[in-house]
């Protein structure tokens, strides 16, 4: 049930475009941060991962050595926040010999060029 | 000389800097998004496999594990080390190259 106070009644495509691995930079945190802001105004909510982005998804993160949070089982926990259309590039899982059973959720592996179309057809594009 | 690089070899040219660099018989430490040059099967795997020959290659455990690797998933020729290890190596080559 939607209320007039928080929303406009606009549904908008928004996609989120991880290219960056996890802890190294704190990219890919904050665009996990943003990810479940977005979930809170019921958008229309995309995840792409490319590049070192499909190392955030890599099964068996074990930070307890660096001592550093393990923000991983968030992406597990997004279904709750009804975002389930999460997008793996596939060139960029072989580059890094990465297989789709390395993964930690379930995933629409696409090519490069499906990739390519499905950014084109968002309404807001934010990338980190 | 120590070299150490902490860049994801995808995503920076900091790497191939210190492998056409660094001098025959170098120490070289992986660490941080470096980490995953250190990895089974990726596009630079042969060229980190290759440079084992000339370098003495190490690669931070800790970093490793928590991007989700273990030392079963590392090239052959690289040494997985810990933080003591690392202490170790910059004390005895007294010369750190951080090629950040």
């Amino acid at each position: 049930m939607s209320t007039d106070e928080n929303s406009s009644g606009v549904v908008k495509k928004f996609m989120y475009v991880n290219r960056k691995a996890p802890y190294g930079t704190i990219y890919a945190l904050e665009v996990l941060e943003m990810v479940l802001i977005s979930a809170a105004f019921d958008q229309d909510v995309h995840l792409a991962f490319v590049d070192d982005g499909v190392y955030q998804i890599k099964k068996g993160q074990d930070t307890k050595g660096v001592e550093m949070k393990n923000f991983s089982p968030t992406y597990r926990a997004l279904d709750g926040y009804d975002i389930e259309k999460l997008y793996v590039e596939k060139e960029s899982l072989d580059e890094r010999g990465i297989a789709a059973s390395d993964l930690m959720v379930p995933v629409e592996i696409i090519d490069r060029a499906a990739m390519t179309a499905l950014i084109d057809s968002m309404d807001v594009v934010l990338s980190g | 000389m120590l070299h150490t690089v902490n860049k994801s070899p995808f995503e920076r040219n900091a790497l191939d800097a210190c492998l056409t660099r660094a001098a025959k018989g170098s120490a070289i430490l992986l660490y941080e998004d470096a980490v995953y040059a250190a990895t089974k099967g990726t596009n630079v795997a042969s060229r980190v496999s290759q440079a084992t020959q000339a370098f003495k290659v190490f690669v931070l455990g800790p970093d490793l594990r928590a991007r989700g690797f273990d030392e079963a998933q590392v090239l052959d020729g690289i040494t997985v080390i810990g933080y003591d290890e690392f202490v170790d190596l910059t004390v005895e080559h007294g010369t750190v190259n951080a090629w950040l």
